[in-house]
């Protein structure tokens, strides 16, 4: 790996799109066992910064640097149609060649194992999303780039990916890069946060960002003040069908 | 064996059935039923071309079909037509440019039933060879890039993104579905070829749960499509490419019920 396990890096990247720039001036590094966080309003360009680092939209201007072909994309919309016949194992399968077992291990790291052979179509959007994420982690990637991955989950399910994908990055040392208008995670275990509206409004710490001018324009005081990681006690757990189980 | 006309419709039309199964189900996944369509409706230019400078029909055809896919390609990115116009415009003008060019070639007559609708009794042992070459080397090129363009049908970002580069294997895709229509003009028509590629694709989803079936099943009910209805031509002495795709989609039909009995079961 290269220097200080830098995974990829935007310099000054930006994508027009006619008759405007979605993105301009984007500068970012992802490095190994890092998690970075995009947040913005919607249509403040946090996707398309995440398809230039992935290579899916070439810059209009800057450049891309990748240090890393090991990368899982878990992209924000998904549609199959159901002229597709299509199991979660098929899918598990769908850019790398998996053993039976590996996927299993990594569906019943995101609570899923049961859906198995389940059909794609069937799935709720919590289930599917969870079904993503597995995918993403069955790569054993490098760099993982996630786009609103708990979108359609319920709080409680909601609190359970974001400690996955905190396993994720601690366990197989790869570098996350996140986009998500969740707040609450951002701040408990994101190093780096870059909160963009078309451009990159500030970046930094989670505990700098928050009380940086731009960032409070952009989101409200109010909300900037009542950020604190959600935490609760429970007697028991949830399983991720909602059962209780001790 | 082979020298009955129509043990040649047969082995002939079980060929181009056992192609047109996978690449049936990859038009149905990437809902290009009309691309389909229009590459076959070039298909008449391309004949025509092939009369006036005397080339072989199929290399024509193949010639054509592929230079249309990548126009279209382009000019999805060069105008705000919908797709769908866009298809419109070129099936129906490639259409008349041949039917008009083949006005000016009056010294040779054109069977235009024969191209719209084929005629699989007259097939050669040469088309027959074609037909089997043709079609392994196809077959063999989709396994190759089958995952590749597999992910990509699923979804184009995710695959770009995971290095499976969508973009050179939908170019390929485009080329093998021009080597199809190329290959099976002669026996089925222009009129009749995407029916051949859909209804079986279309019936094998009914009755199956992975991609995979999908593929091997579409096949089956092509082959039985192209038997049955050969068998029936014979039989009721109707003309046999609109009797194999009947059949094909009577065959579409029967896959139905698997599906209302679960729906019945359900409620």
């Amino acid at each position: 790996m290269s220097k200080n396990n830098l995974l990829v890096s935007l310099e000054n990247a930006g994508i027009y799109k006619s008759p405007k720039w979605l993105i301009r001036g984007v500068s970012l590094e992802v490095k190994s066992g890092q998690i970075v966080t995009l947040i913005g309003p919607n249509g403040s360009g946090k996707t398309t910064t995440a398809k230039m680092v992935l290579n899916i939209l070439e810059p209009d201007e800057g450049s891309l640097k990748r240090y890393t072909n090991k990368i899982a994309y878990v992209p924000q919309k998904i549609n199959i149609d159901w002229t597709m016949p299509l199991r979660v194992v098929d899918f598990m399968r769908l850019t790398n060649n998996l053993s039976n077992n590996e996927i299993i291990e990594s569906l019943n790291q995101t609570g899923v194992e049961k859906l198995f052979k389940e059909q794609i179509h069937g799935l709720s959007g919590g289930e599917f999303q969870r079904v993503l994420l597995a995918r993403a982690i069955a790569k054993k990637p490098e760099l993982l780039v996630l786009d609103e991955p708990v979108q359609g989950v319920d709080f409680n399910g909601e609190i359970d990916l974001y400690n996955i994908i905190k396993n994720i990055s601690a366990n197989l040392n790869c570098g996350i890069l996140l986009v998500s208008h969740d707040l609450h995670f951002v701040m408990s275990a994101t190093d780096h946060v870059i909160c963009l509206n078309g451009h990159i409004c500030c970046s930094g710490k989670p505990s700098s960002v928050i009380k940086d001018k731009a960032y409070i324009e952009l989101f409200g005081e109010h909300r900037s003040k009542t950020l604190t990681y959600y935490q609760h006690d429970h007697d028991h757990t949830h399983s991720s069908d909602g059962s209780v189980s001790s | 064996m082979l020298d009955d006309f129509f043990t040649r419709a047969l082995v002939a039309g079980i060929g181009i059935a056992i192609i047109t199964g996978p690449l049936g189900c990859l038009v149905i996944w990437r809902r290009l039923s009309y691309f389909g369509d229009t590459l076959a409706h070039s298909a008449l230019l391309g004949v025509t071309l092939a009369y006036a400078f005397s080339l072989n029909i199929a290399f024509s055809v193949f010639v054509i079909s592929a230079v249309i896919a990548l126009l279209l390609l382009h000019l999805q990115k060069r105008t705000r037509l919908a797709g769908d116009s866009l298809l419109g415009l070129l099936a129906h003008s490639t259409l008349a440019i041949g039917l008009v060019l083949m006005g000016f070639l009056s010294s040779i007559r054109f069977d235009i039933m024969g191209l719209l609708f084929g005629d699989i009794l007259a097939v050669t042992l040469q088309d027959i060879a074609l037909v089997w070459i043709g079609g392994f080397i196809i077959l063999g090129i989709l396994y190759f890039i089958w995952k590749s363009l597999f992910s990509a049908t699923v979804n184009y970002d995710l695959a770009s993104a995971e290095g499976m580069q969508p973009n050179i294997y939908n170019m390929i895709f485009t080329l093998l579905l021009a080597g199809v229509i190329a290959l099976s003009i002669k026996m089925i028509g222009t009129l009749l070829i995407t029916g051949l590629l859909i209804i079986p694709a279309a019936a094998s989803r009914n009755i199956t749960n992975n991609p995979k079936q999908m593929v091997f099943v579409a096949i089956l009910i092509g082959i039985l499509s192209v038997t049955i209805g050969l068998f029936t031509s014979l039989e009721l002495n109707t003309s046999s490419g609109p009797s194999i795709i009947v059949i094909a989609l009577i065959l579409f039909i029967i896959s139905l019920i698997p599906l209302q009995l679960k729906g019945k079961l359900q409620k």
